[in-house]
């Protein structure tokens, strides 16, 4: 028993988190009115998991005979998925309130999707990612069909579901591939013997396999189809998680595998230069021609995904602290985004467009300005974090020789600034057509000027997180 | 080279000939007296009452759903059962913690009323 504590330990944050995942459970299942109860029970623990999880960074370690992976990388993506939760879930009270789909399960599977999540992060094992990503991916199939009533969200679920499961078998696939031909399943064997077995066709057919069932997850091009039906009729808080904890979540595996140790030889490098520019190219392109904010920022998050591949193609330190510093901002941009989306959404997925947010800068000013400030981070434009992120990737790029990939994603990252002001256009420059309502309560719009405060934090001064990052593997 | 595959396309020959030949044969030799019973679905069983196409009501699905997950949970049961002197106190504290964990989803769904059938 005793040589178990020490492991029990280095998980702790994973472990709280599944405590309370089944506190809630418990609480759903015995107190009648449970919908406040479990909401402040998730809140608080999510807040704890995050304390937990923090001091743990500086500590690099592994448990459970190699199994996952504990302190570091494991942690800092933990606390990305942990804030992902907790904005989600306190936009989302307003939210469901207003789509009449008041339940508690609502909080409990987005517990059990963050629990999915921090595995895929800490997965040190193949069998263990996969483990992660069904968790996640399951719980989200649900999170997407959450308005029962609604087509837009059942169609957005049943894609999600079969598409999902689709790439899941090609990333099962994978695994088996890999296995058979090195025979273990164990991430750090694998990159530790990645030249060795770089030759052989099926390893490389194997690796190939799970870069697709992971570029489904992340939304890069051309595994994207399903990206901008999913996140138009997923309830707008959940789009906002899977666009940034999914993401992270399939990028922290990535990352493990192609980034740890820069083992990657020329194939696979270009392989995700090419993902990346098209991912960049063909994201900030489509998106002009949305008139849907949620489409808008759908084609949004594949350009990112774009972004982040780039700094992983570069295959230096540069560019992987850029992806771990970006992943971090964009959870702030985006879901502080998607939060105010939601406020200003209507019943039956009505004010959606961007006529709705004609002259929103007169009638809500408060609104308008956080709106500006997410999209002037997402378009990358200092002083917001969006802006350091994508500054490190790219000089990652143009260090690993890869001016061209950087210069597609600059070009690219110019013509994202079209649609993200174009909407700061709308709600400043032009008069307000209908009366526009907007309701959300004292606790979300906290959240959402906390996200934005610590964005413009971070860009201010992004040493001192990158400071951080820098020890991380 | 390729002769070791010679007895791989002999026997595919041998095969195929065989095939045709038997159902050649049958259709030859075989009584022919086509009525209206063979059509039927179950041609000695019972009697068709309505077409197979018809929505189930979902509550079968629910038990049917509920069942496979708790009698795979059973087959983790097996190995530590037959394990169990090896594996000792800490085996049997690990599977009350499994076996809890199960016991919270199996009180959430009887609260909600997922096994009711009304």
């Amino acid at each position: 028993m005793d040589l178990l504590t020490p492991h029990l330990l280095s998980i702790g944050p994973l472990l709280t988190l599944v405590a309370v995942a089944l506190l809630v459970l418990l609480l759903e299942s015995i107190i009648t009115k449970s919908e406040p109860v479990s909401f402040w029970t998730s809140v608080a623990g999510l807040l704890v998991s995050i304390g937990i999880a923090v001091p743990g960074i500086a500590v690099h370690g592994s448990a459970f005979g190699g199994m996952l992976r504990t302190g570091g990388s494991a942690n800092y993506f933990s606390i990305i998925f942990f804030i992902c939760a907790l904005l989600t879930i306190v936009f989302s009270r307003d939210y469901l309130k207003k789509r009449d789909s008041v339940f508690g399960e609502f909080y409990l599977l987005i517990l059990f999707a963050t629990v999915g999540m921090v595995l895929m992060a800490a997965a040190a094992d193949l069998i263990i990612v996969f483990l992660g990503i069904e968790l996640m991916s399951i719980c989200l199939y649900v999170l997407a069909g959450f308005i029962r009533g609604s087509v837009l969200s059942n169609e957005s679920s049943l894609k999600y579901f079969l598409l999902g499961a689709f790439a899941t078998g090609f990333l099962l696939y994978g695994i088996a591939l890999l296995y058979g031909s090195t025979g273990s399943t164990s991430i750090t064997f694998l990159t530790e013997h990645f030249e060795t077995y770089a030759s052989s066709r099926l390893f490389l057919a194997g690796i190939g396999l799970l870069i697709v069932g992971l570029a489904f997850k992340i939304g890069a091009v051309p595994f994207h189809m399903w990206v901008p039906d999913v996140y138009q009729g997923a309830p707008t808080p959940v789009s906002g998680f899977m666009a940034t904890g999914a993401k992270a979540a399939a990028f922290s595996i990535i990352i493990g595998l192609f980034a740890q140790r820069f083992v990657h030889g020329v194939q696979i490098g270009t392989l995700l230069a090419i993902l990346a520019a098209a991912s960049m190219i063909l994201g900030n392109v489509v998106a002009i021609a949305q008139t849907n904010v949620k489409r808008m920022l759908a084609y949004s998050s594949i350009a990112h995904a774009g972004y982040m591949l780039t700094g992983l193609a570069a295959g230096n330190a540069y560019g992987r602290d850029g992806i771990l510093f970006y992943l971090l901002a964009y959870a702030f941009m985006n879901l502080g985004a998607f939060g105010l989306i939601s406020f200003m959404e209507q019943e039956g997925e009505k004010h959606l467009t961007f006529d709705d947010y004609a002259g929103l800068g007169t009638t809500k000013p408060f609104l308008a300005v956080l709106m500006s400030v997410f999209m002037f981070s997402l378009a990358g434009i200092p002083p917001f974090a969006g802006f350091f992120g994508k500054y490190y990737i790219f000089v990652g790029a143009v260090q690993a020789d890869m001016t061209w990939l950087a210069i597609v994603g600059v070009l690219m990252s110019v013509v994202s600034v079209f649609y993200y002001l174009r909407l700061v256009m709308v709600m400043y420059f032009q008069d307000t057509l209908i009366g526009q309502t907007a309701s959300y309560s004292a606790s979300s719009a906290a959240f959402v000027v906390l996200a934005a405060l610590i964005l413009l934090g971070l860009g201010v001064f992004p040493s001192s997180l990158l400071a951080i990052i820098t020890t991380l593997y | 080279m390729l002769e070791q595959y010679i007895p791989i396309g002999f026997m595919f020959i041998v095969a195929i000939i065989f095939g045709i030949v038997m159902s050649k044969l049958s259709e030859w030799l075989g009584p022919k007296n086509p009525n209206d019973v063979k059509l039927s679905t179950y041609e000695s069983g019972m009697e068709p009452v309505l077409s197979a196409r018809e929505r189930v009501s979902v509550k079968y699905y629910m038990v049917a759903m509920l069942f496979i997950l708790f009698d795979i949970e059973v087959v983790f049961l097996y190995p530590w059962a037959v394990n169990f002197r090896s594996l000792g106190l800490f085996g049997f504290v690990e599977m009350l913690v499994f076996t809890v964990v199960l016991m919270l989803g199996y009180i959430y769904l009887l609260k909600k009323g997922a096994l009711k059938w009304q």
